[in-house]
C-alpha cells in the first residue's frame, strides 16, 4: 500500500504548485498514470481525501488518465499496443521493445481558484 | 525541486510551457495551471543525492527486492562468508519490524544498519540516505540494501542504487514475473533462489520463470542457486565482481550507473544537482 505514501508526495506538489500560483483554493487535480508505475489509480482515489484533508485542495475532484501500454520495436521498427506483462513487439513478437508509454506517474494539471473568484 | 531546476521539462512538453501555455482558463472561469511533474520528484530526488554519494566513495550498491522470506538474507549471508575478505561489504535492511535481519549480518562481522518502516511496504530514498549517516562509506565497496520483503511497493522508488537485483524462490510458482510485471521488469538479474527445494517442488521450472521473465522485454540474465547448499553460488559471485569492475571504471571516468528498467521520472534526474 504505497499509494498513501504516493498521494502524500502528491499533496506536496499540489501545495507547492499553489502557493506559487498565489491560489486560494485548487478545484481539481488531474493525473496521469500508466500500469507499468507500479501504482493502482484506484487507490489512489481512496487515498485522496485522507492526504487532502485540511488543506487547500480538500474536496477538490482527482482525475485519473490510464495511459496505455505502449512498445517501439528494435528490431522491426514498429510502434504497437502491448499488455502490462507482455511487452513483446505486436509486429515480429520480438523482445527487444523499449517502452512509449505505460510507466508515467505524474501530476498533469490543477485547476484553482484565486481570491475574489467565484466558486 | 523540479521547479527551479527544469528538469521536468521534456522535449514532449517544452514548447508549452515555454510559450506561456502553462496557464489556461477553463469554461467555469477557473484557471487551469500545467505541471507535468513525476510524482516521485522528490523521491527522485533524494535517489540523486544518495547515487552521488555512493559514487564519490566509490560504493558499488545494489538493491535486493524479493517476496517475504525468498531467501534475501540467506543468500547475504553466504555471500559475506565468501566474498567477505575479497570486498569490504556493508549492509541496509529494510524490515517492517525487528533488528533481526541486521543482526544476522553483524553476526557475520560486517556492518549494518536496520531500518525498521514500521507500516510503510517498502524503503525510500529518504529512509536510506538517513541510513547512510550510519555507515562509513570510504571503508565499503560493495553496500547491499534489503528492501523490504514485498513484490509490489519497493518497485516505484529510486533508492539511489547502481543495480537490482530481484529473487524468486521455487516455492513460490514459476508465474511470478507475469504476475508481478513491474517488479521484475525492474530486475537487472533474476536469481532463481532455493535450488536445493527443486527435487521436491518439481512443479517449479526455472526456463519457465526465464520465459515469463523475457515476456516483459527484458534481457536481464537469470541465475538458479541455493544459498543453502552452495549451489551455483559461485556465478552470483561473478557477476559481483564483475559489477563492482564495472562501478570501477564509471566512477575513474566520472559516470555513473542506473538500473537498466528505470521509470521515465528517474531517467530525468540524471543530471547533477549543485
Ligand atoms: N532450503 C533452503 N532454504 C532457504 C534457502 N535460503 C533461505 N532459506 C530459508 O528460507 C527462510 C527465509 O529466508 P530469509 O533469508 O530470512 O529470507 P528473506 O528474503 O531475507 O526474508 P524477509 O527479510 O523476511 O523478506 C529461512 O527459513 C531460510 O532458512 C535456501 O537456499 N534453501
Ligand atoms: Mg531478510
Ligand atoms: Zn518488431
Ligand atoms: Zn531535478
Amino acid at each position: 500500500m504505497h499509494e498513501l505514501a504516493v498521494c502524500q508526495a502528491l499533496m506536496t506538489q499540489v501545495e507547492q504548485v499553489a502557493s506559487r500560483e498565489g491560489a486560494a483554493r485548487v478545484t481539481a487535480v488531474m493525473l496521469q498514470v500508466g500500469p507499468l508505475s507500479g501504482v493502482e489509480p484506484r487507490l489512489l482515489q481512496d487515498a485522496w481525501p485522507i492526504a487532502s484533508a485540511g488543506s487547500i485542495a480538500q474536496g477538490a475532484a482527482l482525475s485519473v488518465e490510464a495511459m496505455p501500454v505502449r512498445v517501439r520495436c528494435l528490431e522491426c521498427g514498429a510502434d504497437s499496443e502491448a499488455r502490462p506483462n507482455r511487452l513483446l513487439c505486436g509486429e515480429c513478437g520480438g523482445f527487444r521493445t523499449r517502452l512509449l508509454s505505460g510507466e508515467e506517474l505524474l501530476l498533469k494539471r490543477i485547476e484553482l481558484e484565486r481570491d475574489g473568484q467565484a466558486a | 525541486m523540479c521547479d527551479t531546476c527544469g528538469c521536468n521539462v521534456t522535449d514532449g512538453n517544452r514548447h508549452p510551457v515555454e510559450a506561456g501555455g502553462r496557464h489556461a482558463t477553463t469554461e467555469s472561469g477557473r484557471e487551469a495551471v500545467s505541471v507535468l511533474q513525476n510524482l516521485l520528484t522528490e523521491n527522485d530526488h533524494e535517489a540523486a543525492h544518495n547515487r552521488e554519494h555512493f559514487d564519490r566513495h566509490g560504493v558499488l550498491a545494489i538493491n535486493l527486492m524479493s517476496s517475504p522470506g525468498s531467501g534475501k538474507t540467506a543468500l547475504l549471508e553466504a555471500t559475506i562468508e565468501r566474498l567477505g575478505r575479497e570486498f569490504r561489504i556493508g549492509v541496509i535492511e529494510g524490515d517492517l519490524e525487528t533488528e533481526n535481519d541486521a543482526a544476522r549480518i553483524r553476526d557475520k562481522g560486517v556492518p549494518a544498519v536496520q531500518i525498521t518502516t514500521g507500516t510503510a511496504c517498502h524503503l525510500d530514498a529518504h529512509m536510506v540516505h538517513s541510513a547512510l549517516h550510519g555507515m562509513a562509506l570510504d571503508e565499503i565497496d560493495i553496500l547491499f540494501i534489503e528492501n523490504v520483503g514485498n513484490l509490489v511497493c519497493p518497485a516505484s522508488f529510486d533508492l539511489g542504487q547502481h543495480r537490482n537485483v530481484t529473487l524468486l524462490s521455487v516455492t513460490e510458482s514459476d508465474d511470478k514475473p507475469a504476475k508481478y510485471p513491474v517488479m521484475f521488469r525492474a530486475a537487472d538479474l533474476m536469481l532463481v533462489t532455493k535450488s536445493d527445494l527443486l527435487a521436491v517442488l518439481d512443479d517449479f521450472d526455472p526456463a519457465r520463470a526465464e520465459h515469463y521473465l523475457r515476456q516483459l522485454a527484458s534481457g536481464a540474465p537469470t541465475l538458479t542457486l541455493s544459498a543453502r547448499s552452495g549451489d551455483n553460488l559461485e556465478s552470483w559471485f561473478d557477476w559481483l565482481r564483475h559489477e563492482a569492475v564495472a562501478q570501477e571504471e564509471r566512477v575513474a571516468k566520472g559516470e555513473t550507473g542506473r538500473p537498466s528498467a528505470q521509470p521515465e521520472g528517474a531517467q530525468l534526474h540524471a543530471h547533477a544537482h549543485p
